[in-house]
């Protein structure tokens, strides 16, 4: 028996070594993500006349486990922009928070009896793009990046349809489309086929814009194999903002599944 | 002998019975991954001085591998002015890279600039402008800006003028320069162009004895012409260029912006 209690309980070191306690003091910066665990996948977003349509699945990707089934991707900032989140979801809950504070402050910065008036002099959607961008950049910089690429949606200063995306790195650009991730290779040609430029995205209906959103959704559950046919999507207008949260892809077609061939083990 | 037993590995140091135990230190480079703070967003620019103005150019596309992410990101902003529009700016910079650097070095020197029109009543010159872009990006020189710059405007006698800088801030005054992704396609063009390189006079003689074509600076409707014959070249032969041309054509009357469409291919 050992007579020193430190030593009660522990493996014993001439069996298994002495405990590497060199995690405990590591001389490396403190970094809180150094790579994405626990992720959301694509964002689709498509500016039409006057507002902007954005959608993500609800699902949350333990690797290629499908962990989370029920986890809201998009954010509503102060009633006036919706933000949605791609990568991983411990940043995301960060940055949510964040937020959070953010509009707290706001709302106090500019309350008013009448609210129509406290929101055109409060943050709209380019200013909070510019705002994320600056604060993923400076993250970036601390070699401590938040694992997300984000989409911002809304109007800007002008009251015209807004949508933005910025990414870990600070990168940040504008478009009558945009998506992350798997989005941007399978979303983004079927949006830009309606709105390749801003004309033609200032051409669509809300309705349209709203159909070729869902479509895009359908393609993606169809092939990103970390996607979810369960899904938020919203609109956002000068009215307000209508965000669902717990929409089912409707009209799925597998009928093209039979004909795959190549995978698994059919015997052709 | 005691020591042997002992459980306490900061009085004798780790004492292991099996070879794979634990490392007190894992070994350098140990981790699989690691963050890179770096992309490169593709894109060209193009600066050419005149005798009495300078022509700023940059495609508008923006890429991360083959992927377009946008198709209007202008990669030419006016430096220095003293409205939110820019409209009284007489400085111009253009930078191509990896773009959040780029325009993080944009907003630091157009801040820069815009605080010395506060303190001394003038705009600053464009000498002066280009020493301290130089001062900034090599006060970033182990982290650097991934970005490369070219500040164009008129010099103190009015002549057209071309800084042109590396991402650690090593620049050079130059009659004109291609960056970023078509900058090996554009610039020897730009060599034969502008400068007049392997341009002899026919029949001035043999080898050696071969005359040069004398250089005459070029017009601004020349000019113009180059860079889009440069432009539409490029984006014939790269990829990572294309979508729309933006051009800033600085003059004593202040910066004229021209969108002109490019291959959106």
């Amino acid at each position: 028996m050992d007579h020193r209690p430190q030593a009660w309980g522990r493996p014993r070191d001439d069996v298994y070594g002495a405990y590497d306690a060199s995690y405990l003091h590591s001389n490396t910066p403190k970094t809180a993500t150094q790579s994405p665990v626990v992720t959301g996948t694509s964002v689709v977003g498509l500016k039409f006349a006057d507002g902007v349509v954005i959608a993500a699945d609800n699902l949350a990707s333990y690797g290629s486990l499908a962990r989370f089934t029920d986890v809201k991707r998009l954010r509503v900032f102060l009633d006036s922009s919706v933000v949605g989140f791609g990568g991983d979801v411990s940043d995301m809950q960060y940055l949510d928070r964040h937020l959070n504070e953010l509009a707290i402050d706001e709302a106090y910065d500019h309350l008013t009896p009448d609210s129509s008036a406290s929101k055109t002099a409060s943050l709209n959607a380019a200013n909070l793009y510019k705002y994320l961008q600056k604060l993923m950049y400076a993250r970036r910089n601390d070699f401590d990046p938040l694992w997300n690429q984000i989409l911002v949606a809304g109007l800007d200063g002008a009251q015209k349809p807004f949508l933005g995306s910025v990414d870990l790195r600070g990168t940040s650009f504008t478009s009558p489309s945009l998506a992350t991730g798997y989005g941007a290779m399978l979303a983004q040609p079927i949006m830009r086929r309606v709105a390749a430029t801003e004309e033609d995205a200032a051409r669509l209906t809300r309705e349209q814009a709203v159909d070729v959103v869902k479509e895009c959704m359908k393609v993606l559950f169809y092939r990103d194999a970390r996607s979810l046919d369960r899904y938020s999507i919203a609109v956002v207008t000068k009215d307000g903002i209508e965000l669902k949260e717990d929409e089912q892809l409707e009209k799925q077609s597998w009928a093209f599944a039979e004909r795959i061939r190549g995978y698994g083990t059919q015997t052709v | 002998m005691a020591a042997m037993f002992s459980q306490n590995p900061l009085m004798n140091g780790p004492n292991y019975s099996f070879s794979d135990a634990p490392r007190a230190q894992a070994p350098d480079g140990a981790r699989e991954h690691r963050f890179d703070p770096y992309t490169d967003n593709g894109g060209s620019t193009l600066a050419i001085a005149g005798a009495d103005f300078t022509i700023m150019a940059g495609d508008t596309r923006l890429t991360s591998g083959y992927s377009i992410n946008s198709r209007f990101h202008p990669k030419v902003f006016k430096i220095g002015g003293t409205t939110a529009d820019q409209s009284d700016a007489t400085i111009a910079l253009s930078v191509v890279g990896f773009t959040a650097d780029g325009e993080a070095l944009k907003e630091r020197l157009d801040a820069i600039c815009k605080m010395y029109h506060y303190r001394h009543g003038k705009p600053m010159s464009v000498k002066a402008c280009a020493q301290r872009l130089s001062t900034i990006l090599y006060q970033k020189r182990f982290f650097p800006y991934y970005a490369y710059a070219i500040l164009g405007g008129l010099d103190e006698e009015g002549k057209g003028a071309v800084y042109s800088y590396d991402p650690v801030g090593s620049y050079e005054r130059e009659q004109c320069r291609a960056g970023g992704a078509a900058a090996s396609l554009i610039m020897p063009f730009l060599d034969n162009q502008v400068n007049f390189k392997n341009q002899f006079i026919p029949g001035s003689g043999e080898g050696h004895a071969l005359q040069e074509r004398e250089r005459r600076p070029l017009t601004r409707n020349e000019v113009e012409t180059l860079v889009k014959d440069a432009f539409d070249g490029a984006v014939e032969r790269h990829i990572e260029v294309g979508d729309g041309l933006q051009m800033m054509i600085i003059t004593r009357e202040g910066i004229q912006e021209v969108i002109l469409p490019l291959k959106k291919d």
